[in-house]
């Protein structure tokens, strides 16, 4: 199983992402925002958090027209897996890997802490080892984390399912509490809270283990 | 040619930093702002023979985001 991690000029949670993939059993890549081609043979492609660019123009719009970006898309409109956290959600976003946009917070700071997450839906690889409903404790560091989109789309992603993670506790504004979003096909998932940032005891909370866990269960089998 | 572009949040799309500027006007005594709405400039230096329709490509590809924001082109 092989997964690559995409680093951008400005990335920070990019070794945490590839050492949480390492410690569930992955081969692990990391790639430059300059490569234009992914290794081959990858079945996951994750995008860290950080501020690829400096957050210049608008969070992930200049990472999102790299090189490596245009792999990503293909990757992901060849059905492969694409996981996207914080700074990765707004890249997938821009690339419209995944619809809407993430605005500034509501409140206009920036928010460090561990929030509460409802799982919607365990219908993906990246949320069946959750039940759907439970509630779950995951880090959020992000400045612009307000999720927005049309009203048709939040009907359609809350109407398909494609919703996998809520806000119990809103933070920033994000329309219909959304914290992280699937696409059509389930295999690409953009989420503001840092699942690699609860991951090992060493962390004081493993709640973010089972979405590896299940990912890895998933591609094992595929 | 130059040219430049504006781009603004579109109407609907909560602009928080344009609050915060609205509360701090007040703040400061400026009665009378009803509203205020915070974008940005950018402007392009371009080569002979670029074309308005170009920039518009930029527009839409990179320099604004059209899920949220609208943009004008003003050629100089």
């Amino acid at each position: 199983m092989k997964a690559a991690v995409v680093q951008f000029p400005g990335s920070n949670c990019d070794r945490d992402m590839a050492v949480a993939l390492e410690k569930s059993g992955v081969d692990v890549t990391i790639v430059w925002h300059k490569d234009a081609a992914l290794p081959s043979g990858v079945d996951l492609v994750a995008i860290p958090g950080g501020f690829s660019f400096g957050d210049y123009l608008r969070c992930g719009a200049i990472a999102a027209n790299s090189p490596i970006c245009n792999a990503v898309v293909d990757h992901a409109n060849a059905g492969g897996y694409v996981l996207g956290v914080c700074n990765g959600f707004q890249i997938l976003t821009e690339t419209g890997l995944l619809p809407g946009a993430l605005l500034r917070n509501a409140g206009l700071k920036y928010i460090c802490r561990t929030v509460g997450l409802k799982i919607e839906t365990s219908n993906s690889a990246y949320t069946e080892g959750y039940n759907a409903g439970s509630e779950i404790g995951v880090p959020i560091a992000h400045h612009d984390g307000n999720y927005f989109a049309d009203d048709a789309t939040i009907a359609a992603l809350q109407g398909e399912g494609r919703v996998a993670f809520t806000y119990t506790d809103n933070p920033n504004g994000s329309r219909g509490d959304i914290a992280g979003i699937l696409s059509e096909n389930r295999r690409v998932l953009g989420m503001m809270p840092h699942p690699e940032r609860a991951f090992e005891d060493a962390h004081g909370n493993t709640d973010g283990q089972r979405l590896f866990a299940g990912l890895m269960a998933q591609l094992a089998s595929a | 040619m130059k040219a430049r572009v504006h781009v603004m949040l579109k109407d609907g799309v909560l602009d928080p930093q344009g609050a915060a500027v609205k509360h701090a006007l007040g703040a400061l005594g400026f009665d009378g702002v009803d509203g205020v709405r915070q974008g940005k400039v950018i402007e392009l230096d371009l080569a002979d023979g670029a074309t308005e329709a170009q920039v518009g490509e930029m527009c839409e590809k990179l320099l604004a985001n059209t899920v949220i924001e609208s943009y004008r082109i003003e050629v100089l």
